[in-house]
């Protein structure tokens, strides 16, 4: 589904990717681990197409298709989400006006019937269960407002309704409580599906305790430095991302 | 007076002023008219107009009236709007057309007429506001409108009476056979405790070029309240100048929307005089500017009498090669203590070729005061924008969405309803596409 080469990307000059490498199948959930500053929030916004960030090397490719290539719009109807690790708030748009827009937004890029009000509140019900979320919650601006937790399950909220092919979590785990955390897991291992990946970006272990990956990489001064099973979430929860380092230290100096 | 005169000066010399048969209103005009000539029209070096330049109007020539406005064919669409259909008063070039107004059944208390035919049927009651020296004598086009002005709108609701629909006046340019200017001059008075809605519309039925000089007194009693909303979606080669005096008595209220969208040049001036105790007035406007467009709002509020209240948000876009103009200067005045004055101004650049100056001002001249003034130009949130995009909205439906959050602000509280729709996607559609330059 996703093949990224030796991705080079640079902000204002500097080098933050350096040469990335990392394929993603359907169905799998890959866990991106890593120190802050390793370029791991970067590989999220290049992928979903942010600005301001220069590829200086190497390929990403989606379905066939060259992902650099194509807007943030074309990519989100071709199925890519990113969950911000910052969502933003936008005062005076509705959170559910906003939503359907998105959505039909997609459907139509991709020749599928918009959905009609009705249609879509029906929806919204359904996934707003799922997620736990107050329904009041709608009625409000984008993220106007709300708790640090609101705001991570609302773009949950957001990808369950929008369900798309590959869903990058930028650090959703980031400034929740262990309540929000189980929701925000619970949230995701719903749309979990043979036909849907996942790129988890983290910090800590704790999330993957309850989204268990299938694959977990530690992303270390714009590189994969290490790729492992689920069980090096936890070795590297226990021993810190030196060892990783440490271990391997004529690799991580290449 | 010098040896050149300015084409548009000339222009307006040499219009015959309007033939009353009515000696003093004569009188006035004549003097109107040398006022203005005296004074020649306003440079950037006058405080009020610096960012305005009437350099190329200056320059231009205007046909003094549209001999054929009482007959011209209009379109009755061109000025229609969801939600209004109750009594209208419609100008076409500045020339009442009562085949365009519906005036008759009246509600109780209301009282609508043309200037025109007031001024034939009955001129006397109208003397000592047409003959009265100009208050702001430094005002060119308020000089030149009390010369020229021949028609207009007289409204007054009884004391006590409540008019429920909105009273809808349409300044129409229509396409004349020339490039034409006029002038209108209205008068509206509230009395006693009486609640009236106007919607004031100036409409275009076409992209022609013309010279529109509007001016209107609105006189609020104790306790009355006006919902004004003044649409500004004149023809895009227009000239339009629109000065409003407000004098609020005790305990009165107004509550003002605004909306700028039309016109090459526009200037709006407000100025509301807080008169009366406890009297308070609540200012909504919005400006939307494309290609070359220049509109400039000039927002005056005093407060003179005690625990008055103003509050004030206005909003600007301005997109292409636009120039948006605000200055909301409120003053304070001695004895008006227990004053409580807002006033915010965001403005929003949606390229780098627009410009948008705004320059809020407070004078205070009281100890006991409530005041807080606040103006803003920026740029579209680069971060608000993505997010939206990557949701899959296209970047122009996701700037449209953002624009138009940041402007409902000032469309709040447009009623009814239907209206409050049909400006916001008046608003919209005024907004360029991306592609446009």
């Amino acid at each position: 589904m996703l093949k990224i080469h030796n991705l080079h990307v640079r902000i204002g000059g500097r080098e933050i990717l350096k040469g990335l490498s990392l394929q993603v199948n359907a169905g799998e959930v890959h866990a991106i681990m890593g120190p802050n500053g390793a370029g791991k929030s970067t590989l999220g916004n290049v992928l979903a197409g942010r600005s301001g960030y220069e590829v200086t090397q190497g390929s990403v490719a989606y379905e066939g298709r060259d992902l650099l290539q194509l807007e943030p719009e074309v990519r989100a109807a071709a199925g890519v989400f990113l969950a911000f690790q910052y969502p933003v708030e936008i005062p005076g748009v509705n959170n559910t006006y906003f939503l359907r827009a998105a959505l039909n937004a997609q459907r139509k890029a991709r020749g599928e019937s918009e959905l009609d009000s009705r249609e879509f509140l029906q929806l919204v019900r359904e996934k707003l269960k799922v997620m736990q979320l107050p329904p009041e919650l709608m009625n409000r601006a984008v993220n106007e407002g709300f708790s640090g937790g609101e705001k991570k399950r609302n773009e949950i909220f957001q990808m369950a309704v929008l369900e798309p092919k590959l869903a990058i979590l930028d650090e959703t785990d980031s400034g929740l409580d262990i309540d929000a955390l189980k929701q925000v897991a619970e949230g995701v291992n719903a749309l979990r599906d043979p036909k849907r990946a996942f790129i988890v970006i983290t910090h800590y272990q704790r999330l993957l305790d309850y989204i268990v990956p299938d694959f977990v990489h530690v992303l270390a001064d714009g590189r994969i430095v290490e790729s492992g099973g689920a069980q090096l979430a936890q070795e590297l929860e226990a021993h810190g991302y030196a060892w990783v380092r440490e271990r391997k230290p004529a690799e991580a100096a290449v | 007076m010098s040896a050149v005169v300015a084409p548009f000066i000339e222009s307006m010399r040499a219009a015959a002023l309007p033939a009353s048969g009515i000696a003093w209103l004569d009188a006035a005009r004549r003097e109107a008219m040398q006022t203005f000539l005296s004074a020649g029209l306003p440079n950037a070096r006058h405080e009020l107009w610096k960012y305005t330049a009437l350099r190329a109007l200056e320059q231009r020539g205007y046909a003094a009236r549209d001999e054929n406005a009482s007959t011209r064919i209009v379109d009755g669409s061109a000025f229609a709007l969801p939600g209004i259909d109750g009594p209208q008063l419609v100008l076409v070039n500045g020339v009442f057309r009562a085949d365009l107004s519906r005036l008759n059944d009246l509600p109780q208390g209301l009282s609508v007429q043309p200037l025109s035919r007031a001024l034939a049927e009955n001129p006397e009651p109208l003397r000592f506001l047409l003959s009265r020296r100009v208050q702001e004598s430094r005002d060119a086009f308020v000089s030149l409108n009390a010369a020229l002005a021949a028609d207009g709108a007289l409204v007054r609701v009884a004391s006590g009476a409540e008019i429920e629909k909105p009273l809808h006046i349409v300044h129409l340019g229509a396409p004349a056979d020339s490039i034409v200017a006029w002038h209108a001059r209205s008068f509206i008075e509230l009395g006693e405790g009486a609640r009236l809605h106007i919607v004031e519309h100036d409409a275009a039925a076409g992209e022609h070029a013309h010279f529109a000089n509007l001016a209107c007194e609105y006189m609020l009693q104790k306790n009355a309240r006006l919902d004004l909303l003044t649409l500004q979606d004149a023809s895009a080669g227009a000239t339009l100048l629109r000065h409003g005096e407000f004098h609020l008595h005790e305990d009165a209220q107004l509550a003002l929307h605004a909306l700028e969208l039309g016109g090459a040049l526009a200037r709006h001036e407000i100025r509301i005089a807080l008169d009366g105790d406890r009297s308070r007035v609540d200012t909504r406007g919005a400006y939307a500017l494309r290609s070359r467009q220049h509109a400039d709002t000039e927002l005056l509020i005093e407060h003179r009498g005690r625990d008055t209240t103003s509050d004030s948000l206005w909003r600007g876009v301005a997109d292409g090669r636009a120039r948006g103009v605000f200055h909301g200067a409120i003053t304070v005045r001695q004895g008006a203590d227990g004053a409580d004055a807002q006033l915010s101004n965001k403005n929003l650049l949606l390229s780098e070729g627009a410009e948008i100056d705004t320059r809020p001002a407070l004078e205070i001249h009281v100890d006991e005061v409530k005041a807080a003034h606040g103006a803003t130009v920026g740029q579209l949130d680069e971060r608000a924008l993505f997010y939206l995009r990557s949701r899959g909205l296209p970047a122009e439906a996701a700037r449209m969405l953002l624009v138009r959050a940041f402007c409902a602000v000032a469309l709040s509280g447009i009623e009814p309803n239907e209206l409050h729709e049909h400006c916001d996607a008046l608003l919209l559609a005024h907004l360029p596409r991306e592609d446009e330059t």
